[in-house]
């Protein structure tokens, strides 16, 4: 009698070994998923925030540009850069044929014109002298150079040629190629040039339209659980709209897409691939959960609370207004926040909503067209070009600090603002 | 309080019925509660003295599925009537909950809170005076003067407790109801509490329900014993302990049932 008794004590402490076992194995899983996932994002992705640039010598040739004698700011504006600039790549390699200059040409940016206007309207007096001008290197270049580019290919698989690696080779052993902190990744908008590819228009994009749906689901979805919860009688009307607010709360994401395609744009013809619609969709999106976690905290608020209100003569409304929604407060900012979290990782509405559309302009109200973090996520994945590889994960990385102080905020409010009740 | 011999009949219950849904709770309860006393409910669990108390500033009304029938006159005014304001009758009917309810605010605010939404106060220095009253009234002043401004939740239980007296008389209400006041409380906590209740009587009629009967025999002036949802006796508290009338009384009092 006694030994089975002892027998079944050994087995009930073995069972909770066994169970304290899994739970760890489970959290080690998780953690190693995790860790891969990081590890993997930001070894593709840190080398975006470094930029190639290649020091060329140019000569400001007032001729070649067309400036008269003593040209004026708009002279500067309006003179031709074409010239000079396909000259000074030219220049790279004295003994160059026709073909083999334009290839010069193309181990920079397109944007290499641009850059060189700029100097001199920096500094106009660079006329007739020549100085050595920082240019963006051309996105194969740029890999090449982080050593991301399969140089041992044959030479007809590669965008970048021998004679190209060539001269690339002798700028970096003459230190003419330059790495450096990648700004305009922040400043630029999308392009269809790797190189010159930013994130400012999703990013702006994505603030806008996270913006509305603060802004419309956040009222709305308060209001809706204070009545719920606090004023509506419990009946089955009442229960019909709470399971179907949680059922609105599983509905899949791109069905809200669908809505916001046919009722915003195909109805209210609101400007489409805009924030201002992006926004009302996630909003739809984001309401039911608002609502289910401010009806938890308002639930969560002690009842004794309400009939302290209530028993020293304060209204129903007073009751909630002065005590149970600044108590449920803290729990409902977190909610919201979580909720907001969510629809800025939503990719599928805004896509049908046309936010996918190719905008090389940074958005300045939420009416501009604007694309926004996930879906440039989306957009970059899907180019072809080498140099969008590091972008997609840059551009995750930009994301995932987004939603963790996003996340962080959350904890913050919670922690901070909760009443401790005695 | 007898005035010229006679009592005053502060609140008149007639015929008084609770249901919660189909389930009965009280019935036909009749009860007279005297002005400026000490009338003590007493019951074992679940006899429908809580219930009773509830009715009496119609805390009922916010449970859905309760439902009051009869007359309650509180000076001549039957508040179960439609014209009653539940708002002007809970300013008039205070309560104290069997745990300390303290709102998660300062002392001051907590006490403050009742006269502000009732507009009692039209300056700073008359709230502090009527904060400070109220705090003296509740014998916690001296305890708390010097940190009005700390978070009433970080009191002890029976400081607590006594705070939420000094929030329900802030509004100076003619009747106090208490629900079991001192059951969350130690021994020397309640008798502070049951002093401060021999002291309030001067100013309020109070109406408290207790489980302890040794409770009741010390802080009230009259009895009512409630079972299974009847009032089975109710009389002065002398004559409800000594030498009741009916058996069950009887019974309870000297411990055989509860």
């Amino acid at each position: 009698m006694n030994k089975n008794k002892e027998q079944l004590l050994n087995k009930r402490y073995k069972a909770e070994q066994r169970f304290r076992l899994y739970g760890l194995s489970a959290i080690f899983m998780a953690l190693l998923f995790l860790t891969i996932f990081i590890f993997k994002i930001f070894s593709t992705g840190y080398s975006a925030f470094q930029k190639t640039w290649l020091i060329v010598p140019v000569t400001f040739d007032a001729e070649l540009m067309m400036l008269d004698q003593n040209p004026s700011k708009e002279d500067l504006q309006d003179a031709d850069y074409y010239d000079i600039a396909l000259k000074s790549m030219a220049d790279l390699d004295p003994n160059a044929n026709e073909d083999q200059e334009n290839e010069l040409k193309r181990m920079v940016s397109y944007f290499f014109e641009k850059e060189i206007k700029n100097e001199l309207l920096n500094d106009p007096n660079l006329i007739g002298k020549t100085k050595e001008v920082y240019l963006t290197a051309s996105d194969d270049l740029d890999q090449v150079f982080k050593g991301n580019y399969p140089r041992d290919l044959p030479e007809e698989q590669r965008r970048v040629s021998d004679y190209q690696l060539k001269i690339f080779d002798q700028l970096v052993a003459n230190s003419k190629v330059e790495s450096k902190f990648n700004i305009s990744f922040f400043t630029n908008a999308d392009s269809r040039e790797a190189e010159l590819a930013g994130i400012a228009s999703s990013f702006m994009g994505s603030i806008f339209s996270i913006l509305v749906c603060l802004m419309i689901a956040f009222p709305v979805a308060v209001l809706a659980a204070i009545y719920l919860e606090e004023f509506a009688p419990k009946n089955r009307f009442t229960d019909f709209i709470e399971v179907n607010i949680n059922n609105l709360a599983a509905v899949p994401s791109i069905v809200f897409g669908l809505l916001g395609l046919g009722v915003l744009l195909a109805i209210f013809q609101l400007p489409r691939s805009t924030p201002l619609v992006g926004g009302i969709t996630l909003s739809l999106m984001t309401l039911p959960t608002i609502i289910i976690a401010a009806r938890a905290s308002l639930k969560a608020v002690p009842p004794s609370i309400r009939e302290a209100a209530l028993a020293i003569g304060a209204s129903r409304m007073q009751t909630t207004m002065h005590h149970t929604v600044p108590l449920s407060m803290p729990g409902t900012l977190s909610g919201t926040i979580i909720g907001l979290a969510q629809a800025l990782g939503e990719t599928a509405p805004l896509i049908l909503i046309g936010m996918v559309a190719f905008v090389n302009t940074i958005p300045g109200s939420p009416m501009d067209p604007a694309a926004s973090l996930p879906v440039q996520i989306y957009i970059w994945a899907e180019s072809a070009e080498r140099g969008f590889v590091e972008k997609v994960s840059a551009c995750i990385m930009v994301l995932l600090g987004f939603l963790i102080i996003m996340n962080l905020f959350a904890q913050i409010i919670r922690h901070k603002f909760e009443k401790k009740w005695s | 309080m007898r005035k010229n011999g006679v009592k005053m009949i502060k609140i008149k219950a007639k015929d008084v019925d609770v249901f919660y849904g189909k389930k009965q709770a009280l019935f036909n309860i009749s009860l007279d509660i005297e002005e400026n006393q000490v009338t003590a409910l007493i019951g074992p669990s679940g006899c429908g003295k809580s219930t009773f108390l509830r009715c009496l500033n119609r805390m009922n009304d916010v449970i859905d599925i309760c439902s009051v029938k009869g007359e309650i006159l509180i000076n001549d005014f039957n508040i179960n009537d439609k014209s009653c304001d539940v708002v002007r009758l809970r300013e008039k009917i205070g309560m104290v909950f069997q745990k300390p309810n303290p709102f998660p605010k300062t002392l001051y605010e907590n006490v403050s809170y009742g006269p502000t939404i009732h507009g009692m106060a039209q300056s700073k220095q008359e709230m502090d005076e009527i904060v400070e009253t109220s705090l003296k009234k509740a014998a916690l002043w001296e305890e708390v003067k010097d940190r009005l401004h700390e978070p009433g939740t970080g009191l002890s239980g029976g400081q607590q407790q006594r705070l939420c007296i000094a929030r329900a008389i802030s509004v100076r209400p003619e009747v106090i109801l208490m629900d079991e006041p001192c059951s969350a409380l130690d021994p020397i906590a309640t008798a502070q509490i049951e002093e401060l209740i021999d002291e309030l009587k001067k100013e309020h009629t109070i109406i408290i329900v207790t489980h302890s009967m040794a409770q009741a025999a010390r802080v009230s002036q009259n009895t009512g014993f409630f079972h299974l949802g009847q009032l089975i006796e109710h009389g002065s508290t002398d004559k409800i302990f000594k030498n009741p009338d009916n058996k069950k009384t009887q019974d309870y009092i000297t411990g055989r049932f509860g």
